[in-house]
């Protein structure tokens, strides 16, 4: 109780100086947009069809290149983790594409895709591939060895065996805090893969900052903020059920 | 009585260091309940790796019954750590080696509720291994071993992070189920009361690389006193001799 209200004393305050520093001439209102004119802004965003339009179309690449990008980088992350051999041959590969940043792809999504949907998602994919990537790898390398012996003595000797029954659920921490990370990254990246001309909120974006309505910016970056905001809590509903055994 | 298990020439090596086994020759009796005892490092859990199945032997043979039944697996192995699946419930901890023996899950659900009944703790089905007792956890692992009914059940120093009073309930408790079963058991202890107390044979590991120094029939009527002349004198003499093995080895 004490905290939630420190949490909202924290935020009125934020509001209210950020609400000052316009009004009182410390700053050019262009500069920093003072809260009171964000709703009408908003209102204006609504009325004119762009804010719909902009949030649904951020969803279905978000929804898409997040469940993508994850999946694979589970999926390959556990499989070099299992298989000593595919850990080997792609030890340099992975050493040559990790530290290449997302914005970088952004010429070879519109060489691969053009300026569409697909060039947007392919961005965000590589945006959380990696995150999942090491967060499943360093998950199930650390899978209790003893357990394992377990399901060896027990007789579930394949890999497939001990992929379902030790490997999946033993990892399920690890996977999902990565899981987590990349969610928050993905927003981030669909501004970036929209910003090239995708439509999207990223897109919408750069159109008001184009015409300095900084304050249109600002709805949409609070608008992404609630959006993240929506997913993350869903998401800690969603793993605290995944892992209601742990203590 | 047949022989269950019959153990010939093993050889056992881990990596280059000088072989934990070789040559060890034994056999198991169906339905014998045998103790093996031994210094620190002799390799006794050694033993019960390659028993079940978890280490391959270098050389030698372990022949038993192997024939794939329904419901069965010819070996199980109760771990000296419970080892329990924290992300399983209870009764599916203790279903784990029913799975894939051809049992429908209704039916496997079935046997380990009635194994859980067994150990009684029946009514611990639905809880996560951590919201139980380190006794109740290590009866989860006799009971995940039992559900299999297996022919041979290899137990590695169960009891020994237990205190006393569980320990002695959990002997009983694993000589009820011997009777009701007739399961042949290998019940490696460094405990020479509890072997005593438990087995018709005591059989002790020495050497390097370990063969069996000395085998002890236990021929004390069940139900067992602790507080006999005759079971004491059954301890000292294992004791005189463990401690005997240990000093030569100490001497070589
Ligand atoms: N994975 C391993 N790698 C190398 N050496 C091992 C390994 N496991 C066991 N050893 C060695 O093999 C020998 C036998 O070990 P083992 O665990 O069978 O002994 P033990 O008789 O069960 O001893 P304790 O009573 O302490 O449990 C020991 O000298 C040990 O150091
Ligand atoms: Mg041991």
């Amino acid at each position: 109780m004490h905290r939630t209200l420190l949490a909202a004393l924290g935020l009125i305050a934020f509001v209210l100086l950020w609400e000052a520093a316009p009004r009182f001439g410390f700053v050019s209102p262009l500069f920093v947009p003072p809260p009171s004119g964000l709703p009408s802004a908003f209102l204006r965003e609504i009325q004119a069809g762009y804010w719909v339009s902009a949030v649904l179309a951020s969803l279905r690449h978000y929804a898409l290149g997040l469940a993508l990008g994850t999946g694979l980088g589970v999926a390959l992350g556990i499989a070099t983790a299992l298989y000593d051999g595919l850990d080997a041959a792609l030890s340099w590969v992975v050493r040559l594409l990790r530290p290449v940043p997302g914005l970088a792809w952004v010429p070879f999504a519109i060489v691969w895709f053009g300026i569409s949907e697909t060039a947007a998602t392919f961005i965000i994919i590589i945006g959380v591939f990696w995150i999942n990537f090491y967060a499943a790898y360093g998950a199930a390398k650390a899978v209790d060895k003893d357990l394992l012996e377990v399901a060896d003595a027990f007789g579930h000797r394949g890999t497939l065996a001990k992929l379902f029954k030790i490997v999946l659920p033993g990892s399920t921490a690890g996977i999902l805090a990565g899981a987590r990370t990349g969610l928050g990254q993905a927003w981030m990246a669909v501004v970036a893969a929209e910003l090239f001309g995708v439509p999207g909120l990223g897109q919408r974006m750069m159109q008001a900052s184009s015409l300095l309505a900084t304050e249109v910016v600002v709805v949409y970056m609070i608008t992404i903020a609630a959006l993240y905001g929506l997913t993350d809590a869903l998401f800690v509903q969603l793993r605290d059920r995944l892992l209601r055994w742990q203590r | 009585m047949a022989t269950l298990v019959d153990i010939k020439d093993l050889a056992i090596a881990y990596g280059k260091a000088p072989p934990v086994l070789a040559g060890f020759t034994a056999a198991l009796e169906r339905g014998s309940f045998t103790a093996v005892v031994g210094p620190s490092g002799v390799g006794k859990s050694t033993l019960l790796r390659v028993l079940s199945g978890l280490t391959a032997p270098a050389a030698g043979t372990v022949d038993m019954p192997m024939q794939p039944e329904k419901g069965r697996r010819p070996v199980a192995l109760v771990f000296q750590e419970a080892r329990l699946l924290p992300w399983r419930r209870v009764l599916e901890n203790v279903s784990f080696g029913l799975e894939g023996t051809g049992l429908s899950k209704v039916e496997r659900t079935a046997r380990a509720q009635e194994t859980l009944d067994l150990v009684g703790l029946g009514q611990m089905a639905g809880r996560w291994p951590h919201q139980l007792s380190g006794g109740q956890r290590q009866r989860i692992n006799l009971a995940r071993a039992l559900s299999v009914r297996p022919d041979l059940l290899l137990l590695d120093e169960p009891f020994s992070a237990l205190d006393a009073i569980t320990r002695q309930s959990l002997q009983d408790e694993l000589l009820r189920l011997w009777h009701e079963t007739r399961t042949t058991m290998l019940f490696v202890t460094h405990d020479l009361d509890e072997a005593v107390y438990l087995a018709d044979r005591v059989v002790l590991l020495g050497g390097k690389p370990a063969g069996i120094v000395r085998d002890f029939p236990v021929d004390l009527a069940r139900p067992r006193e602790r507080d006999t002349a005759n079971f004491s004198d059954a301890v000292r003499e294992i004791r005189a001799a463990l401690s005997e093995s240990v000093n030569d080895g100490a001497g070589i």
